[in-house]
């Protein structure tokens, strides 16, 4: 097995494991966290397809890896804050729980 | 493969497994961590060492620290006394199980045209830097502006509601 095809293995299980914890989790945070793991594994496939590439010098990869890192780290701030919200108004993160739309 | 990939790799996969599957919430935000720092080792691996620093700093020294707050303000590490899977939980883990498997099919099908090993890549900072500020000045610009917007945003959403109920 070459190098880059280990790697993507392991973004792949890494995304398959932030994935089931987005669906199977009933705690937001634990949402968001799944999530998280998610962007990270892409990130780790940006990486790597940039190391073993044919043109590493024109950064592309390594540059969508770094705007990824950042928007994802907006992403983490706007849904904590979206989560703290829920649960003042609602006393609870349970997703089963937040079945209405209604305020 | 080196043998320290394969140590990076457990101890990242462990940590994501350990984060999706540990009951209390405080015990999940530190197994997320152990995740993130293996992410960052094995960017360091990958000879990207400014993405790897990138990511300590912003995920083990922002993110990890948000979710932990995020954990308290919420009350997160009392444990719910109904489980914490959601009744839906086998068709969740079959669809992880069918995207991983999808991904995982795909990528050993394509083991043959992927590349061997190669040279390791001459990119300094400094190179990251040029590029930041020439080619990439607008995504960063864009970037700096969502970055703001962002912070505003959630500061504001977080607030306390108007009609003074807290």
């Amino acid at each position: 097995m070459t190098p880059l095809a280990a790697y993507l293995l392991v973004a792949a299980l890494l995304f398959a494991i932030g994935l089931a914890g987005a669906l199977v989790r009933r705690n937001a945070i634990l949402v968001l966290i799944g999530i998280e793991l998610m962007l990270n594994s892409a990130n780790l496939n940006f990486i790597a397809f940039w190391r073993y590439g044919p043109h590493p010098e024109a950064l592309t990869g390594m540059m969508f890896a770094i705007f990824s890192i950042a928007v994802a780290a907006a992403e983490a701030a706007v849904g904590l804050g979206l989560v703290i919200a829920i649960y003042r108004h609602a006393q609870t993160t349970d997703l089963d729980k937040m079945n209405r739309m209604k305020g | 493969m080196t043998p320290v990939f394969y140590v990076i790799a457990a101890l990242t996969i462990a940590g994501g497994l350990a984060a999706v599957l540990l009951k209390n919430l405080v015990h999940a935000a530190l197994a997320v961590t152990v995740a993130f720092g293996g992410l960052a080792l094995l960017f360091l691996s990958l000879d990207a060492q400014f993405a790897g620093f990138a990511q300590i700093l912003v995920y083990i020294g922002a993110v990890a620290i948000l979710i932990v707050f995020a954990i308290l303000l919420t009350r997160g590490s009392d444990l719910p006394q109904d489980g914490v899977f959601s009744h839906t939980w086998l068709i969740g883990l079959m669809i992880a199980a069918g995207v991983f498997s999808v991904l995982a099919w795909a990528v050993l099908r394509s083991v043959p045209a992927l590349p061997h090993e190669t040279a390791v890549p001459a990119v300094t900072v400094h190179d990251i830097g040029v590029a930041l500020v020439g080619r990439y000045v607008l995504p960063l610009e864009i970037l700096a502006l969502l970055l703001t917007a962002a912070t505003i945003g959630a500061v504001i959403v977080a607030m306390h509601e108007k009609d003074g109920a807290q």
